[in-house]
């Protein structure tokens, strides 16, 4: 352990050495929206920590986690860690033999072994908590994501909108068809429409799910409109031969709704300007 | 005179977003329309799928192309899954060992230009081009 030693007496001059050297090559797709201070600090703070860790035992330092925390927070690659370390590994290695003066192939040997020593733990448990940190933040979003996945809004009695934003695969399909139908039951809804103007493709797949959907909430005795029919999404429907025509479609939300509202038997009064009333109405919604 | 201008590789289902997204952001460059923005990335969402759904594992590989007086895009999809035993089956509308519709390889051929397929024990590989009207 006498290498540790003289690490730790000298620790000013190889950390000096170690920020001199460090180029950041991993931060250098970043470093026009990172500062030069900061960058400055994280690497003074990296090597008071690899200095801390020295000292103590790797195993146990609850500032390496925050560390790795602190990383992944600012959004910076693994590649910073590793080189940094790296970097350490062959400074100290260096600065060991030149202090030691000894030249036999053993006694590299032996000093390489020592340094991986107390660098290797000190790797690993920063880029374990690195890599669960990372995949928290993956799995949060998933969730989050998920949330945002099959809303159903009731506007009216006896009609629900359901707007789909996004990509659908076979996760969000599941949920789209479970919320719908859970929905149709608990609101007692007449009148579905599912809007599809914020999906990007419409392929054989996405166009099944909503076949099936419409069709199980058909057998529960409502009417599904798929409304935002978007005129290339509609070619592209014809193209690959899609079968609609079971249930109705419109170009619009606005039209759909005209149409849910004559389906349910309402229709939208007011005292005075009665049309443009209602499309201040149908507006609104379409906001939603 | 062709030119390969990126590939994806097709593991994960959400590989197919990355698929379409970098075959819609070359049909822009191309100059296609808005409509056949969405037949071409429509198309590649199929080919990418049946990757993902029947071998797991494959590439979907763009390629500028040349004709006379024309640009297009080539989209090749390949694989090393088990093979299409039939291929004039699965180019009849409806026909589906999986429960979809049925409606994707016949589908693509009416969305593109140009369709070509190959299959045996070793893969498939699906070559499709859709020239940008000029």
């Amino acid at each position: 352990m006498e290498f540790k030693e003289i690490v730790l007496e000298h620790s000013d001059t190889v950390v000096e050495r170690w920020l001199n050297q460090l180029d950041n090559g991993a931060l250098n797709e970043y470093s026009s929206t990172i500062s030069h201070e900061m960058i400055e600090q994280i690497n003074r703070e990296f090597a008071d920590l690899i200095i801390l860790s020295l000292k103590s035992d790797a195993k146990n330092l609850k500032e390496l986690d925050e560390f790795a925390e602190k990383i992944v927070n600012l959004g910076w690659p693994f590649g910073y860690i590793t080189e940094g370390l790296q970097q350490f590994r062959s400074i100290s290695i260096r600065f060991i033999l030149e202090k030691t003066n000894k030249e036999s192939k053993s006694f590299f040997i032996e000093v390489m072994d020592g340094v991986n020593k107390w660098i290797d733990p000190l790797k690993v448990r920063l880029l374990n908590e690195y890599s669960s940190n990372w995949n928290n933040i993956i799995s949060l979003q998933k969730m989050a994501l998920e949330e945002l996945s099959a809303p159903l809004i009731p506007v009216m009695d006896e009609i629900t909108i359901m707007p789909l934003v996004g990509m659908i695969d076979t996760d969000r399909a599941k949920m789209i068809m479970e919320n719908l139908l859970n929905g149709v039951v608990k609101q007692r809804t007449d009148v579905v429409l599912i809007d599809i103007t914020g999906v990007p493709v419409v392929d054989t797949m996405v166009a099944h799910h909503i076949i099936q959907a419409a069709e199980a909430v058909r057998l529960l005795g409502a009417t599904c409109i798929l409304v935002g029919i978007r005129p290339e999404i509609a070619q592209t429907i014809v193209n690959l031969g899609i079968d609609l025509s079971q249930f109705q479609t419109k170009s619009s939300l606005q039209k759909g709704f005209q149409t849910a509202l004559q389906i349910t038997g309402k229709s939208i009064h007011s005292d005075n300007q009665e049309q443009e009333d209602i499309e201040a109405i149908i507006g609104a919604i379409e906001k939603e | 005179m062709e030119k390969t201008l990126s590939s994806v590789i097709i593991k994960k289902e959400w590989d197919i977003v990355g698929a379409r997204q970098a075959g819609r952001k070359i049909a822009i460059d191309l100059g296609f329309g808005s409509v056949d923005q969405a037949r071409i990335t429509t198309a590649i969402s199929e080919l990418a799928r049946n990757i993902y759904l029947y071998a797991k594992h494959g590439e979907i590989t763009f390629e500028k192309v040349y004709g006379v007086r024309k640009v297009g895009i080539k989209i090749i999809a390949s694989d090393r899954g088990p093979g299409i035993r039939e291929i004039s089956s699965v180019m009849k509308d409806g026909y589906s060992t999986s429960g979809g519709l049925g409606a994707g390889l016949p589908g693509v051929k009416r969305l593109m230009d140009e369709f070509d397929i190959q299959s045996d024990d070793h893969g498939t590989k699906v070559t499709v081009i859709k020239w940008a009207r000029q």
